[in-house]
């Protein structure tokens, strides 16, 4: 609501350029608009990359196509891990952090060239490890790198770079939040989509610094500078880096649920302490996720195992599942609001389906919840993981958080930057308003394809599987659900890419005037404002069905849970 | 997206109050389950490791092979270890080595290290599943409770031979 209100005139002296937005009536500082447009062209030009190696290397473990050769398949799977899991994610979350800190807040980018520095060094580095792998057979190492697997000095160098990059970015977010509280841009707190972007930012500095001790003397033991990386503690440091960058995708995607919430129903948070507390869960407790990668290592006692596994006591979990509540609670009230009050879930039949911000939403919680985050949970403890360890079930669960979860959010909030910031209208809206469900659905028989084939022990990273006769022949059955699956969001992929492609090549130039894509002139933006404390808190405006939703889930995650340490009590006993 | 009022600091409502309890309690039951199993189950991750040079680990499982070689498969010795003694397993690019022959329902001290890169011990079907890493020897004090031929599959990528990297067991 203070945003809303006309604030201090931009700084004298500086010379920025701004213009208005039609849509928040917020200032949209031009440094910040050609940042953010940058950004988010590369974190495309990226998916398209990742996207080719996805399809490919799909139809190579679609066991009945087996399309490429073992060194193609490797290559690739090396170059999909990275273009998806970093490159385009991480461009898309520095498109955020330009906008949150500048847009969101009113306002100006404070260090821009610092900004374009920081974004050249990981473009460098992006296009630069892709080329690596791509002509260097030596540099075939997979996402992980491993050592002693060596690959190329360049290789590791340009992690480096787009790393240091990443960093370079993420200080002048926290520059921009400084000097915008300064010049009185906002009054009081941090809005909480930028509170979620925040967390991001400050996990990120953390993860990016593991990222670099990791790293570091891999490149130096590349060259030949240092002897001996022992393999165990490159582990350590390496996970330190990897795990948390997917916390960092996961508070950005939260915020970004946030967004496309209130941009879509006009919420208002329930409680701001409740979401808040939860960002703060992740902040202090998501870090220890990091040793999941090494529970089945050697050297590692039992007790600091558990401890790392638990989150200590699965605090940042809790943080995930008072999400899980208060945003669906948010968009209960704000449609009971408007009088779809019908039963337990009239205003969830009432919801705005077709609008591609609403549809990328709700795929991207139900799939990152249901899927990603309990079989995450599941496989992330202690004695269960030596059931899942490096089996196709770890790939199906990140499949479900980072793909069907942050990617569909990303997809589903890239409608609204085109509009908004492109200032282009959006065109082919039914293939936009399709495209989530398309995609997400795929993701959806990915993963599951995935999960199946890990329980029956297929190994990931693996060129096939089958020749030995290792794995039982339902195996061939579960691969073809992944497959059909990995058609399918390559579809849905293909429609993301035409829709934007199609819309900034050749939509007409058009200040944006209102935020609902295909449902007409709404402004939900402003609506949510004008939610009162007596429609929030009266009686027949409860969230009662997001209550019974929730406690569904927590039916589900606990059969899962204990489903599986039936099947673990039925192996071979192991200390 | 906007920022909030100033006193945003209210207190929960009874719905967040009731699933924040719910949620909590489910996530002490999850973080109670490892410690439980741990004494009362029978299968948890092994803990037991050494520091060992590649030439020690290949010497003891020289050594190994020696004593207790029963056969051959393939050029790679089959190797019967006596129940509730030590067997030992070397992984290197691309190979599990010996082929161990093992008893029903005794207890063995499996001794696993590599050679050369990381690899994945990966015993199929039962779906047991340990990270190897040259360097360390990690010790499975493990009971087969199931006869017959068993797979180990490397499961870490170790260059573009690793999906041929197959092993055996079998129990009799």
């Amino acid at each position: 609501m203070t945003a809303l209100a006309p604030t201090t005139p931009w700084t004298a002296g500086a010379k920025d350029d701004y213009r208005v937005c039609g849509v928040t009536t917020l200032k949209v500082d031009m440094h910040a608009e050609r940042l953010i447009i940058a950004n988010a062209v590369m974190a495309v030009v990226c998916l398209l990359l990742g996207g080719i190696a996805a399809l490919l290397i799909a139809l190579t473990r679609w066991q009945a196509i087996h399309l490429l050769d073992a060194k193609w398949f490797y290559s690739l799977l090396t170059i999909h891990g990275i273009d998806m899991l970093v490159a385009w994610i991480v461009f898309f979350e520095m498109a955020g952090l330009h906008f949150g800190s500048t847009a969101l807040l009113n306002a100006r980018h404070a260090a821009p060239k610092l900004a374009w520095f920081g974004f050249i060094l990981m473009v460098i580095g992006g296009l630069m490890v892709n080329f690596v792998v791509l002509f260097d057979t030596n540099s075939i190492v997979t996402f992980t790198a491993y050592v002693p697997l060596k690959a190329h000095p360049l290789f590791y160098l340009s992690y480096i770079l787009f790393a240091v990059g990443a960093l370079i970015t993420v200080i002048t977010f926290f520059i921009n939040i400084v000097v915008a509280k300064r010049e009185k841009r906002f009054e009081g707190s941090l809005p909480l989509a930028v509170f979620g972007l925040m967390t991001a930012a400050i996990l990120a500095v953390y993860t990016l610094l593991q990222g670099a001790i990791a790293i570091v003397p891999a490149f130096f033991w590349s060259l030949g500078w240092i002897a001996n990386y022992d393999p165990g503690i490159y582990r350590n440091f390496f996970w330190g880096f990897g795990h948390p960058a997917q916390q960092v995708n996961l508070a950005a995607m939260v915020a970004i649920w946030y967004m496309l919430a209130q941009m879509t129903t006009g919420i208002r948070p329930v409680n701001e302490k409740f979401s808040r507390l939860a960002f703060i869960l992740y902040l202090f407790f998501i870090n220890l996720g990091s040793a999941h990668h090494l529970l089945v290592d050697p050297g590692l006692t039992f007790a600091w195992k558990a401890v790392n596994t638990s989150y200590a006591m699965y605090l940042a979990v809790l943080g995930s599942m008072m999400h899980a509540f208060s945003i669906p609670a948010a968009i209960e009230i704000a449609l009971r609001v408007k009088g779809y009050n019908k039963g337990l879930f009239g205003w969830l039949r009432n919801a705005p389906w077709g609008e591609p911000g609403f549809g990328g939403l709700f795929m991207s919680m139900m799939i990152f919840g249901w899927i990603g985050g309990v079989t995450g949970v599941t496989i992330g403890t202690e004695q269960i993981n030596m059931l899942a360890h490096n089996t196709l079930r770890l790939p199906g669960h990140f499949h479900a958080t980072v793909v069907g979860g942050t990617t569909t959010a990303f997809m589903a909030f890239t409608y609204y930057v085109i509009p908004l910031i492109f200032r282009k209208e959006l065109k082919l809206k039914s293939w936009a308003k399709w495209q989530p469900y398309v995609f997400g659905g795929g993701t959806v028989l990915v993963s599951l394809g995935m999960i199946t084939s890990g329980l029956q022990g297929v190994s990931r990273r693996n060129w096939d599987i089958t020749f030995a006769g290792v794995v039982p022949g339902t195996v061939d059955l579960t691969l073809a659900i992944f497959g059909i699956g990995a058609l399918i969001a390559v579809t849905g992929g293909i429609m993301y890419l035409t829709v934007v492609l199609v819309s900034v090549f050749t939509g007409p130039r058009l200040e944006a005037g209102q935020l609902l894509l295909v449902g007409g002139k709404e402004n939900p933006l402003l609506e949510s404002t004008k939610l009162t404390d007596e429609q929030m808190e009266h009686p027949k405006n409860q969230p009662k069905g997001t209550l019974v939703l929730v406690f569904a889930f927590l039916a589900w995650f606990a059969i899962y849970y204990l489903s599986n340490w039936w099947l673990l009590g039925r192996t071979w006993y192991i200390r | 997206m906007l920022a909030p009022e100033k006193i945003w600091w209210k207190p929960l409502g009874r719905m967040e109050k009731t699933w924040l309890t719910v949620a909590f309690v489910w996530c002490v039951f999850l973080t109670v389950m490892m410690p439980l199993w741990y004494f009362l189950g029978k299968q948890n991750v092994p803990t037991e490791t050494y520091r060992v040079t590649r030439e020690q680990f290949a010497a003891q499982v020289n050594a190994f092979v020696e004593e207790y070689k029963i056969g051959e498969e393939n050029g790679i010795p089959v190797v019967a270890p006596p129940p509730g003694g030590d067997a030992y397993l070397r992984a290197s690019t691309w190979q599990w080595y010996p082929i161990l022959q093992l008893e029903k329902g005794q207890t063995y001290r499996l001794h696993i290290s590599s050679m050369d890169l990381q690899h994945g011990f990966s015993l199929q079907p039962v779906n047991i599943n340990l990270q190897i890493i040259p360097g360390y020897d990690y010790v499975a004090t493990i009971v087969p409770t199931s006869t017959g031929e068993f797979t180990i599959v490397c499961n870490e990528f170790c260059n573009l031979g690793h999906h041929t990297m197959v092993g055996k067991v079998i129990v009799k």
